[in-house]
């Protein structure tokens, strides 16, 4: 059995992107995730694995040379935080014209602007409702434990690879900095360069050796042109609607009061379902896991048998949104949350609950 | 068996580091454990604190409303966390810098006067062991040699020749704590 190690959040992202293979990681630090580099640096990857790991001159550098990675086939991530996400934004957008693999964690803090540093949520319409320019989606993981973080980042790039989309993990304060126990995963080697040219006809690998020539760009002259790329976007984002989504249901087989959270929020929540519980009041937990796509057929089958749903966040309300779309106001459904950085406890989770749909 | 700590003090006191001895030393006991800490501007000279959690069963939260035990390190911390601590719950505080002692008399209180040992031997950098030692005597988590086989873990080799240190530091812990009426 692999061994079981105790670590942040955020260093598992960075130890679990060296063990599966990832070509790059390209990065500037920011509070709350600057671990993420902390741990590249002190692991050295480029001596073992081969591994490129670079801190840029600038969060706007990191994400194009992200572009230029993967435009090559490789596996390349960035990371950052909330206002270092924005700045990344140009390059996301591009590279989903482009139809490029990649992953970006964001593992938020306070906002607007430069906020805090502590955790929040508020980025959830940025990652889900495209963030950049464009008609886009992309996929957006939201781990609620140590084990998820490193988990993720093999499935955001599976991911990533299996639709040619970039893959957001929108992690937050909390998960990026708390310790837990986690099983990383098993080591494998980087793909060699003829893996790659099998794996990615349509990356740009190098001399064309009889093939045409493939061109990565997300520009074009003609509208009809971009309209059928338009088209060919969507139908993929159909396809993943259909088939990714994913999420977690706790207690919610009798559940009366329905308690929907994602992220450190589901974790905080969970024991307010358990205080709930010992109370005699029948509440149920659903955790998206992702957040695009939406799991809004779960939500509207536990909706069916429950008198209210609370959406618990760290922001103002934005999920809520979804939730709200999903059940088609067939109930009450409220929110609770903190913003800035301030983080409830599972009591206030409770008090929300009895004050807001009991 | 499930303990909600909150351990807090000032930044530069090793309450992070003690938090993180004990998840450690929870884990080798195949424990499940969470270490959640209070970050940022307050490790610089202001308050400090990590919540740690060492359970049988899963874990729900890291964060949490009311705790079961608390290590309480300056005055600051008392103020903030002496009515968060459940009734029959546990109170360890080190007496350096409190002016006002803890007021609740639903709850078990503890002292360790172990800022003036340390000071005394010149251990300043074990002082957390002194306290983690105090913890241990008063709410067991966590068993010495699991604490000790912790430290061979996670400590690299060229500072293994601290660990008899820490060990004697742990020892001292669980003598200077005394019950407060």
């Amino acid at each position: 059995m692999a061994d079981t190690v105790l670590l942040k959040g955020n260093e598992a992202i960075a130890h679990a992107a060296i063990r599966i293979g990832v070509d790059g990681y390209f990065g500037y630090p920011i509070t709350p995730q600057s671990e993420i580099l902390e741990t590249f640096c002190e692991q050295k990857p480029w001596e073992t694995t081969g591994m490129v790991v670079l801190q840029a001159e600038s969060e706007l550098a990191a994400i194009n040379m992200v572009y230029g990675g993967a435009a090559s086939g490789k596996m390349v991530m960035t990371s950052s935080s909330s206002p270092g996400v924005s700045l990344k934004q140009e390059g996301i957008s591009y590279m989903a014209a482009a139809e490029l693999p990649c992953l970006v964690v964001n593992v938020q803090r306070g906002g607007p602007g430069l906020g805090t540093i502590q955790p929040s949520q508020s980025d959830y319409f940025q990652a889900t409702k495209g963030g950049g320019h464009g008609d886009y989606h992309i996929i957006v993981l939201a781990p609620a434990s140590v084990q998820e973080m490193a988990d993720f980042v093999g499935l955001a790039f599976k991911l990533a690879f299996q639709y040619r989309t970039p893959s957001l993990i929108l992690a937050d304060g909390i998960v990026g900095q708390m310790m837990e126990k986690v099983v990383l995963p098993e080591p494998r080697p980087r793909r060699t360069a003829e893996e790659i040219i099998a794996s990615c006809p349509w990356a740009t690998t190098g001399r064309t050796n009889g093939r045409k020539p493939n061109i990565i760009t997300s520009l074009e002259m003609d509208p009809h042109v971009m309209e059928n790329r338009n088209l060919r976007l969507q139908e993929k984002y159909a396809t993943i609607r259909e088939k990714e989504v994913r999420y977690e249901e706790i207690c919610c087989d009798d559940a009366e009061y329905l308690i929907v959270a994602f992220g450190s929020q589901a974790r905080i929540a969970e024991k307010s379902v358990e205080t709930l519980r010992q109370g005699g009041i029948k509440a149920g937990l659903l955790r998206p896991i992702t957040l695009w796509p939406f799991p809004s057929e779960a939500i509207a089958r536990r909706a069916r048998q429950a008198k209210g749903i609370l959406c618990v966040e760290l922001n103002s309300g934005q999920m809520i949104e979804d939730v709200r779309l999903a059940v088609r106001d067939t109930l009450p459904v409220r929110h609770f949350g903190r913003m800035g950085g301030v983080v409830p406890d599972p009591d206030e989770v409770v008090e929300a609950l009895k004050k807001e749909i009991l | 068996m499930k303990r909600e700590i909150i351990i807090a003090g000032f930044g530069g006191q090793g309450v992070l580091s003690m938090g993180k001895m004990v998840a450690y030393s929870g884990m080798v006991e195949g424990k499940e454990v969470s270490w959640m800490p209070s970050y940022g501007p307050e490790q610089r000279g202001g308050t400090a604190n990590v919540t740690v959690i060492v359970s049988d069963e899963r874990i729900s939260s890291p964060v949490l409303s009311r705790f079961d035990t608390a290590v309480i390190l300056n005055q600051p911390s008392l103020e903030k966390f002496e009515s968060r601590i459940v009734p029959g719950g546990i109170l360890l505080y080190d007496s350096y810098g409190i002016i006002e002692p803890p007021t609740r008399r639903d709850i078990s209180v503890f002292r360790i006067d172990a800022m003036d040992a340390a000071n005394e031997r010149n251990w300043g950098k074990a002082y957390n062991m002194i306290v983690l030692g105090g913890l241990l005597r008063v709410c067991p988590v966590v068993t010495i040699p699991g604490v000790m086989e912790a430290l061979r873990k996670k400590l690299p080799q060229r500072h293994h020749n601290l660990i008899p240190m820490n060990e004697q530091a742990l020892r001292l812990g669980m003598d200077l704590v005394v019950p407060v009426e």
